[in-house]
C-alpha cells in the first residue's frame, strides 16, 4: 500500500488516481501510523510552505516523513511536497523537515512567475527512473513560483532550465523530490511513476 | 525552455460540450470527459472547462464531470464558471482539478483572490477576464437597440424602458463602475475604473454586464492579489474566427508578470501564432477550430514550430 499524504489543501485525487491506473493500492491518510505500515510514501503538494510545516508538525506527520524517509522507505515528494524536504525556504520563516540540505529561492520577477506549463527535465545520471523515457526531450508539467537550491550537488538528479538552471528532481537513496508534476504530464509522467513503483518491488 | 502551451477549451452545458457565438446559438459538441481524453491523446498541454450553466443547483454536476476527467486524463486542467466562493475552489480543487478560474467572483469580491492564492497556492488561481473595446457611448447604445438585453444577470427583451435602462447604466459606466453586488464596489478601494485613456472594458456575467473597469488595471490588480494567470477573453473576437484581438492581449501580457492566456476569436493556424508572437501570449486557448476538427492540436505544434515557437512536440 502506498500512502499519499494529506494535509489539507492540496489536489491528492490525481496522483492517487493515477498510481491506481498504474496497479497500486492507495491511502490517503494524515495518520503517523498508516504511513509506518505503508510500502512507500508520497507527500503531493500545492500550497504555502509554512502552512503545510504547521500541519505536518502538528499531526504529528513531520516526524513520521522523516523515518519513513530515513528507514529507507520508497519515498516521492512532489512539487510542494519536494520543497518541504528542503532545510527551510525564502517563502517562509518555518524550518523544513531537512531531510535534504539546502534552501528554497523564489524566481527572478524578470521572468514570468509561476514557472506554468511544460518544460524539458534533463536527466544527469542514469537511473532505473528514466526507463522509457527521452533523454533529451522529456517534458514535465511545472507549476511553480520556488525552486530548491541543494547545498550537495550530488543529489541533483535532474535539472531544467527557467532563467537559471534548477533542480527540477533530486534523489538520495530511496528519497525522491520533483519540481515537476508527474501526475499531470501526460505519458510520461506516468512512465515515470510506473518506474517509482518498480522501485518499491525491487525494494520488497 | 518552457514551452507556449495549446489549450482547447472546452464550454459545458448541463454535463455536454457546447459552442456558440457571443455565448449565443449552442451547438452540442460532445460528451467533456471524452473530449479531455482526445485532446490529452492530441498533446494538448492543458485543457479549460467553463461551465457556462453556472448555477447553483448545477455545481453537483460540475464537480462530478471533474473527478471523472481526472481519473482518466492526466494532464492539467482549469474549471470556471459559476465559482462564488472559497468553498467552491476548494471542492473543485479536491475533485482533481489543478487551477480553478475566477471571472464574477473575483469583480465582486477581490480579496477573493487573495484568499484563494493563500489557502491554495497562486497556481491554481486564474483570474478570467471578459473585456470588449470601448467605442463612443453612441455606438454602445445603437448596438444594444439591435440585441436582447441582459442586466445583473436577468435576461431582458428589446423592451423600450430596458433600452432606457441600458442608456442610462452604458452612460454611467464609463464615468463610474456600476454596483454590481452587494460588496463594495472595486473601484471604491483601488481606482480602477475607466478613464478617456482606457481602451477595454471588463463584462461580467457570461459577457452580460459592463462593469465600468478597465481591462488592463484589472489585470494587474489581480497579479498584485496573487492571481496566478489571467485567461483574456476578447468579446468582440470570441466566436467570430476573425483572430485574437492582438491590443488587447499584448497590452494585458505586458502589464503583468504573470502567464497570459489568450482567448476569443482563433479561426486559423496563424492566428496561434499572431497571438503568441504579436499578442506576447504565453498560452493560446481556442474552442471551435479543435471541436470541429479543422485543425489537429499536433498540426498546430507543428505549425508553431516550424516558426521557431517552443512547443512540446
Amino acid at each position: 500500500m502506498i500512502a499519499v499524504i494529506n494535509y489539507g489543501a492540496g489536489n491528492l485525487y490525481s496522483i492517487s488516481k493515477a498510481l491506481e491506473g498504474l496497479g497500486a493500492s492507495v491511502k490517503i491518510t494524515d495518520s503517523p501510523s498508516v504511513l509506518s505500515s505503508a510500502s512507500a510514501v508520497v507527500l503531493p503538494g500545492v500550497g504555502a510552505f509554512d502552512e503545510a510545516m504547521a500541519i505536518l508538525r502538528k499531526t504529528g506527520l513531520a516526524d513520521a516523513i522523516k523515518r519513513s524517509a530515513e528507514g529507507g522507505k520508497p519515498f516521492l515528494g512532489i512539487c510542494l511536497g519536494m520543497q518541504l524536504l528542503f532545510s527551510g525556504s525564502e517563502e517562509g520563516k518555518s524550518k523544513g523537515l531537512g531531510i535534504f540540505k539546502g534552501t528554497v529561492r523564489q524566481f527572478s520577477r524578470k521572468l514570468k512567475v509561476p514557472h506554468m506549463g511544460w518544460n524539458v527535465v534533463r536527466q544527469r545520471n542514469q537511473s532505473p527512473l528514466w526507463k522509457g523515457l527521452p533523454g533529451r526531450r522529456c517534458w514535465m508539467y511545472f507549476a511553480h513560483s520556488f525552486y530548491p537550491i541543494p547545498a550537495d550537488k550530488e543529489v541533483i538528479a535532474a535539472t531544467t532550465d527557467y532563467g537559471v538552471k534548477f533542480a527540477s528532481m533530486v534523489r538520495r537513496d530511496n528519497v525522491l523530490g520533483t519540481q515537476f508534476h508527474p501526475e499531470k504530464s501526460g505519458t510520461y509522467g506516468l512512465i515515470f511513476l510506473k518506474n517509482f513503483l518498480e522501485l518499491i518491488h525491487t525494494k520488497e | 525552455m518552457l514551452a507556449k502551451r495549446i489549450i482547447p477549451c472546452l464550454d459545458v452545458k448541463n454535463g455536454r460540450v457546447v459552442k456558440g457565438i457571443h455565448f449565443r446559438n449552442l451547438r452540442d459538441a460532445g460528451d467533456p470527459v471524452q473530449n479531455a481524453a482526445f485532446y490529452s491523446k492530441e498533446s494538448a498541454d492543458e485543457l479549460v472547462f467553463l461551465d457556462i450553466t453556472a448555477t447553483i443547483e448545477n455545481r453537483k454536476t460540475v464537480v462530478n464531470m471533474v473527478r471523472k476527467t481526472a481519473a482518466r486524463v492526466f494532464i492539467p486542467f482549469a474549471v470556471g464558471g459559476g465559482i462564488r466562493n472559497i468553498k467552491d475552489i476548494g471542492v473543485l480543487l479536491r475533485s482533481g482539478a489543478d487551477k480553478i478560474s475566477i471571472n464574477t467572483a473575483a469583480i465582486k469580491d477581490p480579496l477573493l483572490i487573495k484568499r484563494a492564492s493563500r489557502k491554495f497556492g497562486s497556481q491554481c488561481v486564474v483570474v478570467a477576464i471578459d473585456a470588449k473595446r470601448i467605442t463612443k457611448v453612441k455606438s454602445q447604445i445603437a448596438k444594444c437597440k439591435m440585441s436582447p438585453l441582459a442586466l445583473n444577470g436577468q435576461a431582458e427583451g428589446i423592451s423600450l424602458p430596458a433600452q432606457q435602462k441600458f442608456k442610462t447604466l452604458t452612460r454611467n459606466t464609463l464615468s463610474a463602475p456600476m454596483n454590481i453586488g452587494a460588496r463594495p464596489r472595486p473601484s471604491a478601494y483601488w481606482g480602477g475604473h475607466l478613464t478617456p485613456s482606457s481602451r477595454w472594458e471588463v463584462y461580467v456575467n457570461g459577457g452580460n454586464t459592463p462593469t465600468g473597469i478597465d481591462a488592463v488595471k484589472w489585470a494587474k490588480k489581480a497579479e498584485k492579489l496573487g492571481a496566478g494567470e489571467i485567461l483574456l477573453t476578447s468579446m468582440d473576437r470570441d466566436g467570430t474566427l476573425d483572430g485574437y484581438d492582438i491590443p488587447l492581449t499584448r497590452a494585458v501580457s505586458e502589464a503583468v508578470n504573470i502567464p497570459v492566456i489568450a482567448s476569443g476569436g482563433v479561426g486559423n493556424l496563424k492566428h496561434l501564432y499572431d497571438g503568441i508572437a504579436k499578442g506576447k501570449a504565453d498560452a493560446v486557448l481556442a474552442a471551435s477550430i479543435f471541436h470541429y476538427r479543422k485543425y489537429s492540436i499536433r498540426q498546430a505544434k507543428q505549425y508553431l514550430r516550424k516558426r521557431g515557437i517552443p512547443v512540446r512536440i
